[in-house]
C-alpha cells in the first residue's frame, strides 16, 4: 500500500514541480521582453527555432523515452529539469545504483537514482555558481592550454570506465549495437555531432538482439 | 534603456530560477531519502550514494563552467549561467545561440548590445529544447506504467530491457570515440584515453575484489575518469 502511495505521490510532485519549472523557464525570456520592451520579431524567432528545434525536440523526446526507464520517476522528473543528462546525470545514477547493489526499474533503484541525481544537481548548481563568482581567478586555469585536452576528452574518459563495467556484465547484449556503432562512426565520422539521435538507434539494436537471444535462451545467466 | 548583458536585473531573474531548481532538488532528495529508509536501505549505503555521486559530479561540472565561459563572451553571464544550470547542455546551448544569432544576421563572436537580439536568443534557447521536460511532465506516469506492466509480465525481460537501453546509449558514445581514427594517430587519442579509463577501472576492480578495498568501489568511476583525463595531457602532447 505504501509503495502505491509513494508512486502516486512522486508523479503528483513531479508534475507540479516540472509544470512550475516550465513556466519559470519561459519566464526568463518573457521578463526580458517585457522589461526591455524588446519583443523578438516573428521571422527571426522562427528562423532561429528552425535551426535547432527539429533536432533538439526530437532528441528531447528520444531522451525522455530512453532515460525514463533507467532513471525511474523521481530521477526523471528531476534530471529533465536540471539537464546535462548524457554527460552527467544518467552515468551518475547508473553508477550509484550499481554501487548500492540495486537494480534500475525496482523501487530501491528508483530512490537511489533520485538521490544520486538530486546530489549531482545540487553540486553542479553550486559548482557553476562558484565558478561564476570566482570567474576571473578560475578562467586562466580552466582555459589554459595545459588543461584543454583533459576537458576536451571528458566523454572518452567517462565512457571507457562505464563501458568496462557494464559491457563485461552483459557483453552479449552490448556486442551487436557496439559493432554497428563502431562501423557507422568510422564510416561516417560527421555523425559524431548527431550522437544523441543515434542513442535510440543503439538502444533499438540492443533491444532487438537481446529479445532474439532471450527467446532462444541465450541470456539465461 | 541601455542594455547590458550583465545587468543586475538579469542576474536576479536567473538567480530566482536557479534557486527554484535547487529547491526542487532538495525536495526530491528528502522525499527519496525518506522512502529509501522505509524500504530498509541503511544510512551508510545512502551516504555512500551521496558521496560517490558528489565525487563523480565534480569533473563534468567544472567542464560545464567552461561552457558558461564560452557563451558569456557573447551573452554575458546570467543567461549562460541559467541555461547550463537547468535543462540544457553545452551541446545544445551553443548551436541554439548560434542559430538565433544567425537568423538576426549577427555573429556569436561579438557581445550582444541590442535587447531584441538578446531576447530573441533567450526565446530560441528556451523554446528549442522543451520537448523532453514536456513529455516527462505530461507522460512519465504512462511511460513508467508501461515499464511496470512489462516487468510484471516478465521480470527477467524487464531487467534485460533496461540494460539493453543503457548499453545502446553506451555503444553510441563508444562508437563516437572512434569517429576520427581515419585522420591518423591524432584521431586515436580519444580511443587511447578511453582505454586508459577502462584499464584504470579494471585496476580498481582488482583492488576491490582481490585486496578487499571496498571503499574504493564508490570512487572507482571518478578515479578512472580523472586519471584518464590527466593522461590525456601527455598523450595529446605526444601524439597531437
Amino acid at each position: 500500500m505504501k509503495n502505491t502511495n509513494y508512486n502516486q505521490k512522486i508523479h503528483r510532485w513531479g508534475r507540479t514541480w516540472c509544470g512550475v519549472a516550465i513556466v519559470m523557464f519561459v519566464l526568463f525570456p518573457l521578463a526580458v521582453s517585457i522589461y526591455y520592451d524588446a519583443w523578438p520579431a516573428l521571422g527571426p524567432l522562427l528562423a532561429g527555432l528552425l535551426g535547432v528545434a527539429p533536432i533538439f525536440w526530437t532528441v528531447g523526446a528520444i531522451e525522455a523515452f530512453t532515460f525514463a526507464p533507467m532513471l525511474g520517476s523521481g530521477g526523471s522528473y528531476l534530471g529533465f529539469v536540471t539537464g546535462n543528462l548524457t554527460n552527467l546525470k544518467v552515468p551518475c545514477a547508473v553508477n550509484a545504483m550499481e554501487g548500492a547493489g540495486v537494480k534500475p526499474g525496482t523501487e530501491e533503484g528508483e530512490v537511489v537514482s533520485t538521490i544520486a541525481i538530486a546530489v549531482s544537481s545540487i553540486l553542479t548548481t553550486l559548482i557553476i555558481l562558484l565558478g561564476i563568482v570566482l570567474l576571473s581567478q578560475l578562467r586562466p586555469v580552466l582555459e589554459s592550454e595545459l588543461l584543454a585536452p583533459a576537458f576536451a576528452n571528458i566523454l572518452p574518459a567517462l565512457f571507457g570506465a562505464l563501458a568496462v563495467v557494464f559491457i563485461a556484465k552483459s557483453w552479449k547484449i552490448a556486442l551487436p549495437p557496439l559493432v554497428f556503432m563502431l562501423t557507422l562512426f568510422i564510416a561516417v565520422p560527421a555523425l559524431s555531432s548527431a550522437v544523441s539521435v543515434l542513442v535510440p538507434v543503439g538502444a533499438l539494436i540492443a533491444l532487438g538482439a537481446a529479445r532474439i537471444m532471450y527467446k532462444k535462451g541465450l541470456l539465461a545467466d | 534603456m541601455a542594455f547590458d548583458v550583465n545587468a543586475g536585473f538579469l542576474f536576479v531573474l536567473a538567480g530566482i530560477i536557479v534557486a527554484f531548481v535547487l529547491t526542487q532538488s532538495f525536495f526530491f532528495l528528502s522525499k527519496a531519502w525518506r522512502r529509501a529508509r522505509e524500504l530498509g536501505l541503511e544510512v551508510p549505503v545512502l551516504r555512500r550514494v551521496v558521496t560517490s555521486s558528489a565525487v563523480f559530479t565534480i569533473a563534468p561540472a567544472i567542464a560545464i563552467i567552461l561552457g558558461v565561459i564560452t557563451l558569456s563572451q557573447f551573452l554575458g553571464l546570467p543567461l549562460p549561467w541559467l541555461r547550463l544550470s537547468v535543462l540544457g547542455a553545452l551541446t545544445y546551448e551553443l548551436p541554439a545561440a548560434t542559430s538565433a544569432a544567425a537568423s538576426l544576421g549577427t555573429s556569436i563572436s561579438e557581445g550582444v548590445t541590442d535587447p531584441r537580439v538578446y531576447s530573441t536568443i533567450a526565446w530560441v534557447m528556451t523554446l528549442g529544447i522543451l520537448s523532453g521536460i514536456l513529455i516527462i511532465t505530461l507522460f512519465l506516469e504512462k511511460i513508467q506504467g508501461g515499464i511496470i506492466a512489462l516487468k510484471k509480465r516478465d521480470t527477467k525481460w524487464g531487467e534485460i530491457f533496461i540494460t539493453a537501453i543503457f548499453l545502446g546509449m553506451v555503444s553510441a558514445f563508444l562508437g563516437m570515440i572512434f569517429a576520427d581514427i581515419r585522420i591518423g594517430i591524432e584521431g586515436w587519442i580519444p580511443v587511447f584515453i578511453m582505454l586508459v579509463s577502462a584499464a584504470l577501472m579494471i585496476v580498481c576492480g582488482v583492488l576491490i575484489k582481490v585486496f578487499k578495498l571496498k571503499w574504493l568501489q564508490d570512487y572507482a568511476l571518478p578515479i578512472s575518469m580523472l586519471g584518464a583525463m590527466a593522461m590525456s595531457i601527455p598523450l595529446t602532447r605526444l601524439l597531437g
